[in-house]
């Protein structure tokens, strides 16, 4: 007894010795490198240097990637450098909205144009792919069943899938909203399948010991469980519909934003062109701002 | 008094990959109304599926069931089930998890005012009025495993069953709320199986400690009266001769008797 004792006091010993020695290092460090953040700034300052610390590293990227391009467009005569586009975008924003025929419109129909098939295309494959992953995920037969033909199919490049929608469909609109239905279909059937699989058995527990309802078990612990992983194949979804989109229109033509690409390059604007990938990247970026919001909003501190 | 749970000859087994494995054999144990058991063994010993058992989430392969004279055919909210991981929902805060069960329990008979009195007395019980509007992920395991036994004695079971309540707790925090529950069940005189591998904790709490042997083919091995007069005192108990006889009981069963091989 007297010898654990003394054993646990020699160990608590050192262990303040170490908590000791460590307060010292940090003061020592602090002396030689003074912080902008000590305490003794006011608050006022601190928010200062945290909006600098989050603003700067991103613009400076951006700054890189402008020089890379204008040392690039220097030494290659055809592409036109930032100065040159920036003028040509003034130009395009003052007038977004002109209508000057059907293949000559301003670059907001353009992105409307392509928003709206994008959000056909993809609300329909919403309206299919989320309950077929919940039929998925549910059934292991019918999960079974369709395995080898969802492998099959999904590794398909979606423009593949583009003839056939313009051989069923004979018009060149209808065909690009299939071709966005069938690549963003298969993120949301396959993560609502998993996000189903992954429902933990203890919440299908309470509900047995309750004895609810099947719809109240879909209602409140089915759906809201499984809400996270929909969003995530929304997301993803998302994302390849709008890659997809302005490949889909070079093809098919009509008022959007790869068609103005395409007709851009037939016009050899490549300033246009070049507005257009910083115009795409951008409500690319947003719509997945908006649905990583939308994913937080309902994931309960479970991480998503 | 009378017996209120029964278990005659119980037998579980599971069909997996590598055949069958028999979990439990030849389970013979009966509770009084009122009583509080503990079940304890090491890990794997099969004493989560007694309580499973009883709840209603397994069927024995063999041998019955009962409770209150009836055999038990599927889960039920009279016999309430205090999981191990706390098992509240996550997207409904404190007070919508509880008022998720008294809804389903009292929703037909009692108007909506009944109804959220129960789930504020409940809250109360456990002494978190102040978290009712809080998501689960915003308080502290502690009171997550709080909510989650105020959620069962709202449902006024029979029995409450615990699987290892307090398992993933701090000692500190296990130590406080194994008082609260021991003042809940002296005043709403529940009758309560408790999965546990926390010798003190067993005989702190129940009447009886059931000891189970090792699995595979797990079975009642002894079964120990823990005659402390209650209400019982941690600190009293501390320095009593009897709770150390029954404490060193325990630890003989289970390391001298049924020491677990090495995994």
């Amino acid at each position: 007894m007297q010898a654990i004792k003394h054993e646990a006091s020699v160990v608590s010993g050192t262990e303040g010795k170490t908590v000791e020695q460590k307060l010292a290092a940090r003061a020592a460090s602090k002396r030689r490198f003074p912080s902008l953040e000590s305490a003794d700034t006011s608050p006022a300052v601190r928010l200062l240097v945290q909006a600098i610390k989050t603003v700067v590293p991103p613009l400076l990227g951006l700054a890189l990637l402008v020089l890379v391009w204008a040392v690039v467009a220097k030494s290659r005569g055809g592409l036109p450098g930032p100065l040159s586009t920036w003028e040509s975008a003034k130009l395009l924003f003052a007038d977004p909205f002109y209508q000057n025929g059907p293949n000559d419109q301003g670059v907001g129909w353009n992105i409307l144009n392509s928003l709206g098939r994008v959000g056909i295309g993809f609300g329909m494959a919403a309206l299919v792919g989320i309950p077929a992953g919940f039929i998925l995920g549910r059934f292991a037969f019918v999960s079974a069943m369709f395995a080898p033909v969802i492998s099959l199919l999904r590794p398909v490049s979606p423009l593949a899938w583009l003839p056939i929608g313009l051989l069923v469909f004979k018009a060149a609109n209808p065909a690009s909203i299939w071709v966005i239905f069938i690549s963003s279909v298969w993120p949301m059937i396959l993560n609502t399948a998993a996000g189903v699989r992954a429902v933990p058995q203890d919440y299908l527990n309470v509900a047995r010991v309750l004895r609810l309802s099947e719809l109240k078990v879909f209602t409140t612990i089915l759906f809201p469980s499984v809400l996270p992983h929909v969003l995530t194949g929304v997301r993803l979804s998302i994302g390849v519909a709008w890659l997809v989109i302005v490949a889909a229109e070079m093809l098919t033509g009509g008022v959007g934003i790869g068609f103005w690409v395409w007709d851009e390059w037939n016009n050899l604007n490549v300033e246009h062109i070049i507005i257009a990938i910083f115009v795409v990247g951008l409500v690319g970026l947003l719509l997945e701002q908006a649905l990583i919001l939308l994913a937080r909003r309902f994931s309960f501190g479970q991480g998503v | 008094m009378e017996k209120f749970v029964e278990l005659q000859g119980v037998g579980k087994s599971f069909d997996s990959r590598k055949g069958r494995f028999v979990a439990l054999r030849d389970v013979n144990l009966t509770i009084r109304q009122g009583e509080f058991v503990s079940l304890i063994g090491h890990s794997g010993c099969g004493k989560s599926t007694v309580l499973n058992i009883v709840a209603g989430l397994y069927d024995p392969n063999a041998g019955i069931a009962l409770c209150g004279g009836r055999e038990i055919d599927g889960p039920g909210p009279e016999r309430a089930v205090v999981f191990q991981n706390h098992s509240l929902l996550p997207w409904l805060t404190c007070y919508g998890n509880i008022y998720l069960a008294v809804e389903k329990v009292f929703g037909q008979r009692e108007n909506k005012a009944q109804l959220k009195a129960r789930c504020e007395a409940a809250l109360a019980l456990v002494n978190l009025s102040h978290a009712s509007d809080k998501y689960p992920h915003e308080v502290s395991g502690g009171m997550k495993q709080r909510v989650g036994i105020a959620r069962a004695l709202a449902m006024e079971p029979k029995v409450l069953l615990m699987d290892e309540p307090f398992g993933a707790l701090d000692a500190l925090t296990r130590a406080n709320l194994q008082d609260e529950l021991v003042k809940i069940v002296e005043a709403t005189q529940a009758t309560v199986v408790m999965v546990t591998h926390d010798v003190d904790e067993a005989v702190l709490l129940s009447d009886r400690i059931v000891m189970m042997t090792n699995g595979p083919a797990a079975t009642v091995g002894e079964i120990l009266e823990v005659a402390l007069p209650r209400p019982r005192d941690r600190l009293a108990l501390a320095n009593d001769s009897a709770y150390h006889g029954y404490r060193s009981a325990v630890l003989e069963f289970l390391y001298q008797k049924h020491l677990r091989p090495a995994a």
